[in-house]
C-alpha cells in the first residue's frame, strides 16, 4: 500500500468493487479502503442475492424480456415519482450492459430455482448469493492489481473547494496514515447501522430497529462529505425496511430473519389490533412496506398471526413460530391481552367472505365490514394450534445521500460538479430511489454507478 | 433431538440454510434440503453423504464463522458423514474400527505384509523368495495360483458382503421418495455425477482448499486416484480372465493388456493419493473433520502403497527383488481388501447411493 494512488475507493461492497475494477481496467492505480475486517467486507452486498437489469430478450437465466420502459414504470411505481428521471433512465439503459459486464468480472448467475421470489423474468440471481459475488469481484480486482486494505477506518477527508486531496485513516496495525489520490470514489454505503444518527429522524423508536446488515454501515463518509459541502439528496427518514423476526440479532441477521407470512394471516400490534390491509398487494411491494408499517406502531413491534393450516405455504423460517392451542394461550405467550386478541380474530373471521384462494394473484378472498379490510387472501384463522411471529422493523439501507450527475460525479452545494469526487452505491441511492424499493435495485445502482464512477475517476486521474 | 450431537448441529444448520437458500445453485445438498422441512437422522445422513466437501458454501456464506450464526456446513457434514460410516457398518461389532481407522489399517497392513513374506519364506526355501524368476507363472513359484486366488477371493467376497449390508442399512434409513424407484435413468445420472465428480466444483469455479481461491486440484487428484483404482481393478480382472479362459499366466509382458492397464492405474494410484494427501494437509482447518483424518490418511496411504508396490513389481520383477516386492504388494492389496468396509473407501459407495437417491428425487419431482 503506497501513499499516492490515481483512484482511491472508499467502501468495499458491490459499488466499490465495480468502481475499483473499472478504474483499474481504465489504467489507474487503485486502492480500496474497506472499513470492515475481511470477513465482513462488502457491506450490504454480503446479504444480497439478485440484481435487476433491463434486457430485450430472454437469456439463459432470465425467462423473458424486461424492457427499459417496463423497468422505468416499476421504478416510478415504487418511488411514487420521487426519482431523478435523467439519472434513473440513464441507469436503466446502462443496466442492460451490466448484465454481461458483471459476468466478465467473474460473477456467476444461476437460474432462479426456489424460494418465494417470483423474479425469474426481471432479476438475475447470483450463484451462491451476494458473498459469492463479492468473492468473485475481489478475486478479479486483486488479480488486476487493485490494492485492498481491510479494517481501514477513514477518520477524515481532506477536501478543498470541492477537490479531494487525501484521506486520513486509522488501522489496527500501522496506526494513522494519510493516503493521497487524484480521484476519489465514495462507495461507503448508508448510515443504517448508526442508531444515534437514525434517532435524529426517528426519535427513540430507532432503538427498536434491527439492522439487517453489518454494524459497519455507519455513514461516516457520507457525514464527512455532506459536512464538506457536497450537496445532499434524499429524505433522511426514507429507508428500505422490511418486517423481520423480533428475535433476530441487532445487526447482520441478513436474509434469513425476514418473514413473508403476512399474506396468510393477520398482523396485530401490541394492543392486539390490526392496523393495515395484509392483503393489499403481491410480494415485492408487500415485502417492502411492512418494515415502515411496524416502525409506526407503538414500541415498534407487531405479530403476524396465522393458524396451522398455512405453515407450509411460505418459506421455512429460522425462528420457529410461537404456538398456542387456543388464541388465549398464544396471546399469553406473546404478552398480548387475550381478550383483545380473541376479539380481533373473531371479528376478522366473521368478516371473511368465501372466495377462491390463490396467493400468486390478487384473488377474491376478501373481508367485509372490518377495518382495516383485508382485500385479498382473507381466510379464517380457526384451526389450532394458533401461531405467531413477532416482527420488528429491519432496516436494510438509508436513502440520504450525496447528489451526483450522470458521470456519477458528486455535485457541490452550489450545484457545481466536484473536480475529482465520485459516488456510487447506497451513498447516492437516494438520487434514484426517493422512496420505496423493488428487489434487486440496490445492486443495479451499485454496479451501474460503480462502473461509471470508476471509469470517470480513472479518466480524471489520467488527464 | 437426534441420535448424536453432530446430527443436532446438522439439523440446526439445515434450518438456517433452508430459510436462506442462497446456495441452492452450488451443489445437490441444498436442493435436496429444500425438498424437506424437517430432518430425520436418515435425512441428515443422506445430505451428509451427498456433500462433496468442496467448501463453496462455506466461502460464500454470509453466516459462516465468525458470524454468530456459525454456519459451517462442510465441516459439520464431514463429521456427520464420518459418523454415518460407523453407524451403518456391518457387522456392527466392527463399527469401532472407523474411530481408530488409521491405527487399524496400519496394523492390518503390517500384519498382512509380514504374513505374506513369512508365508512365502515358509512355503519355500529362502532361495525361492530371493531368487530370480522370469516368464509366465513366475509369481506362482512363490505361492500357488489356487492358494492366491482362494485367499483373495475370500477377502474380496467378505468386503463385498460387508459393504452391501452396510449400504443396505444406509439406503433404508435415508428413505424412499414417494413414487420413486431406482430406475435406469436415475442410475445413469448417478453414475455420471459420480464419475465426473460433478459436485466437487464449487458451483463451477473449483474446490476451496487452502484459501479462498478455488482450484480444480482436488478433483484432478481424486480422478487420478479413482480411475487409477478402477484401472488396477480392471487389470486384475483381465488377468483373471486370461488365466482361466486363455490359460495365460501372469506376469504379462509390459505391452499386454493387464500390464498396460496396471501401469496406467498404478501411475494414477501413486500420483493421485500423493496429491490428495498434500491437498489435505494444506486444507483450511475450518473445513476439515480433524477427528477422521486418520481414516482419510490411512486409506490414501493404502492406495499409495498398493500402487507403489505394484509399480515397483512391474519394474523389478525380473530381479531378485521380485519375491519380497510381490509379498509386499499382495500384503498391501490384501490389507486394502479387508479394511475396505471399515475405512474411507466406503465414502464412494455412500456418496453414490446418495447421488442415486438425489437423481430419483429430482426425477420424481419433475
Amino acid at each position: 500500500m503506497g501513499s499516492k494512488y490515481d483512484v482511491l475507493v472508499i467502501g468495499g461492497g458491490n459499488a466499490a468493487l465495480c468502481a475499483a475494477i473499472a478504474a483499474r481496467r481504465g489504467g489507474a492505480s487503485v486502492l480500496v479502503l474497506e472499513g470492515a475486517p475481511k470477513f465482513y467486507r462488502g457491506g450490504n452486498t454480503r446479504h444480497t442475492r439478485n440484481m435487476r437489469c433491463a434486457h430485450d430478450a430472454a437469456t439463459e437465466i432470465l425467462t423473458g424480456p424486461y424492457t427499459e420502459e417496463e423497468f422505468w414504470e416499476d421504478l416510478l411505481r415504487v418511488t411514487g415519482g420521487q426519482t431523478d428521471e435523467v439519472l434513473a433512465r440513464h441507469m436503466i439503459r446502462e443496466s442492460k450492459d451490466i448484465l454481461n459486464w458483471i459476468v466478465e468480472q467473474g460473477v456467476r448467475w444461476q437460474p432462479s430455482l426456489g424460494g418465494t421470489l417470483s423474479l425469474g423474468r426481471t432479476n438475475s440471481f447470483f450463484l451462491g448469493g451476494g458473498r459469492a459475488m463479492l468473492n468473485a469481484l475481489y478475486l478479479t480486482a486483486e488479480r488486476l492489481g487493485v490494492d485492498v486494505a481491510y479494517d481501514a477506518e477513514v477518520t477524515d477527508l481532506v477536501i478543498e473547494d470541492g477537490m479531494f486531496l487525501a484521506a486520513r485513516l486509522k488501522r489496527p496495525i500501522g496506526g494513522e496514515t494519510e493516503i493521497r489520490a487524484t480521484s476519489l470514489v465514495a462507495a461507503a454505503g448508508g448510515f443504517e447501522a448508526n442508531i444515534e444518527w437514525l434517532k435524529q429522524y426517528w426519535g427513540e423508536a430507532a432503538d427498536n430497529f434491527l439492522i439487517r446488515g453489518t454494524p459497519y454501515n455507519r455513514g461516516s463518509i457520507l457525514k464527512m462529505l455532506l459536512a464538506k459541502g457536497v450537496q445532499e439528496v434524499g429524505d433522511p427518514t426514507q429507508c428500505h425496511a422490511v418486517a423481520i423476526d423480533a428475535r433476530a440479532p441487532k445487526f447482520d441477521g441478513g436474509i434469513i430473519t425476514r418473514h413473508d407470512s403476512v399474506v396468510f394471516g393477520i398482523v396485530v400490534n401490541k394492543h392486539a389490533e390490526r392496523f393495515y390491509d395484509e392483503g393489499e398487494d403481491i410480494w415485492p411491494k408487500r415485502y417492502a412496506i411492512w418494515g415502515r408499517l411496524v416502525a409506526a406502531q407503538p414500541d415498534q413491534i407487531a405479530y403476524i398471526i396465522f393458524d396451522s393450516t398455512v405453515v407450509t405455504s411460505f418459506m421455512p423460517t429460522l425462528f420457529p413460530p410461537i404456538a398456542g392451542q387456543t388464541v388465549a394461550e398464544l396471546a399469553g405467550k406473546l404478552t398480548l391481552d387475550p381478550v383483545a386478541l380473541e376479539k380481533t380474530i373473531t371479528e376478522f373471521n366473521a368478516a371473511v367472505r368465501p372466495g377462491t384462494f390463490d396467493h400468486t394473484i390478487l384473488d377474491d378472498c376478501v373481508t367485509e365490514g372490518v377495518t382495516p379490510p383485508k382485500t385479498h387472501w382473507a381466510r379464517k384463522i380457526e384451526t389450532p394450534p394458533f401461531l405467531a411471529y413477532p416482527v420488528r422493523p429491519g432496516i436494510t439501507f438509508t436513502y440520504l445521500g450525496t447528489r451526483v450527475n450522470k458521470e456519477s460525479r458528486m455535485l457541490m452545494a452550489d450545484g457545481k460538479p466536484s473536480a475529482n469526487m465520485f459516488a456510487a452505491g447506497e451513498i447516492m441511492a437516494g438520487n434514484v430511489l426517493g422512496k420505496g424499493y423493488a428487489a434487486g435495485m440496490g445492486m443495479t445502482i451499485g454496479s451501474v454507478f460503480g462502473r461509471i464512477a470508476g471509469r470517470e475517476a480513472a479518466k480524471h486521474a489520467r488527464n | 433431538m437426534h441420535g448424536t450431537r453432530i446430527l443436532d448441529e446438522a439439523d440446526r444448520l439445515m434450518t438456517v440454510c433452508n430459510s436462506c437458500r442462497y446456495c441452492e445453485g452450488l451443489c445437490a445438498v441444498f436442493p435436496a434440503m429444500e425438498m424437506r422441512r424437517a430432518f430425520s437422522d436418515g435425512d441428515l445422513n443422506y445430505l451428509a453423504n451427498l456433500c462433496h466437501s468442496c467448501g463453496a458454501c462455506y466461502v460464500d456464506c454470509q453466516f459462516s464463522p465468525p458470524h454468530e450464526f456459525n454456519v459451517n456446513v462442510p465441516q459439520t457434514l464431514a463429521i456427520a458423514r464420518a459418523e454415518s460410516y460407523a453407524a451403518y457398518a456391518w457387522p456392527r461389532a466392527l463399527s469401532g474400527a472407523f474411530a481408530r481407522n488409521g491405527l487399524v489399517i496400519s496394523i492390518v497392513a503390517a500384519l498382512s505384509m509380514a504374513a505374506f513374506i513369512f508365508g512365502f519364506a515358509a512355503l519355500n526355501d529362502r532361495s525361492v523368495l530371493f531368487g530370480v524368476h522370469t516368464g509366465p507363472g513366475a509369481f506362482y513359484r512363490l505361492m500357488p495360483h489356487n492358494a492366491m486366488a482362494a485367499l483373495f477371493s475370500a477377502a474380496f467376497l467378505f468386503a463385498i458382503l460387508a459393504l452391501v449390508m452396510s449400504v443396505r442399512a444406509f439406503w433404508r434409513d435415508i428413505g424412499t421418495p414417494i413414487g420413486g424407484r431406482a430406475d435406469g435413468g436415475s442410475i445413469f445420472q448417478a453414475i455420471r455425477d459420480a464419475g465426473e465428480l460433478r459436485y466437487l466444483h464449487g458451483g463451477g469455479v473449483g474446490c476451496y482448499n487452502e484459501d479462498d481461491k478455488p482450484t480444480d486440484r482436488r478433483k484432478l487428484f481424486h480422478h487420478l486416484t479413482f480411475y487409477g483404482f478402477l484401472l488396477c481393478f480392471a487389470a486384475t480382472s483381465v488377468g483373471t480372465l486370461y488365466h482361466y479362459l486363455l490359460g495365460r499366466e501372469a506376469p504379462y509382458p509390459w505391452w499386454d493388456l493387464p500390464a498396460v492397464l496396471g501401469t496406467l492405474g498404478g501411475i494414477g494410484l501413486v500420483v493421485g493419493p500423493v496429491g490428495l494427501f498434500i491437498a489435505k494437509s494444506r486444507r483450511a482447518p475450518e473445513l476439515l473433520d480433524e477427528s477422521s483424518s486418520g481414516m482419510d490418511v490411512g486409506f490414501i496411504a493404502m492406495l499409495f502403497l498398493t500402487g507403489l508396490t505394484g509399480m515397483l513389481l512391474l519394474i523389478l520383477r525380473e530381479t531378485a527383488a521380485m519375491g519380497p516386492l510381490l509379498a509386499l504388494h499382495l500384503g498391501a492389496v490384501f490389507a486394502l481388501f479387508i479394511t475396505m468396509p471399515y475405512g474411507k473407501f466406503v465414502h464412494g459407495i455412500y456418496r453414490f447411493a446418495a447421488l442415486l437417491r438425489y437423481a430419483q428425487e429430482r426425477r420424481t419431482e419433475a
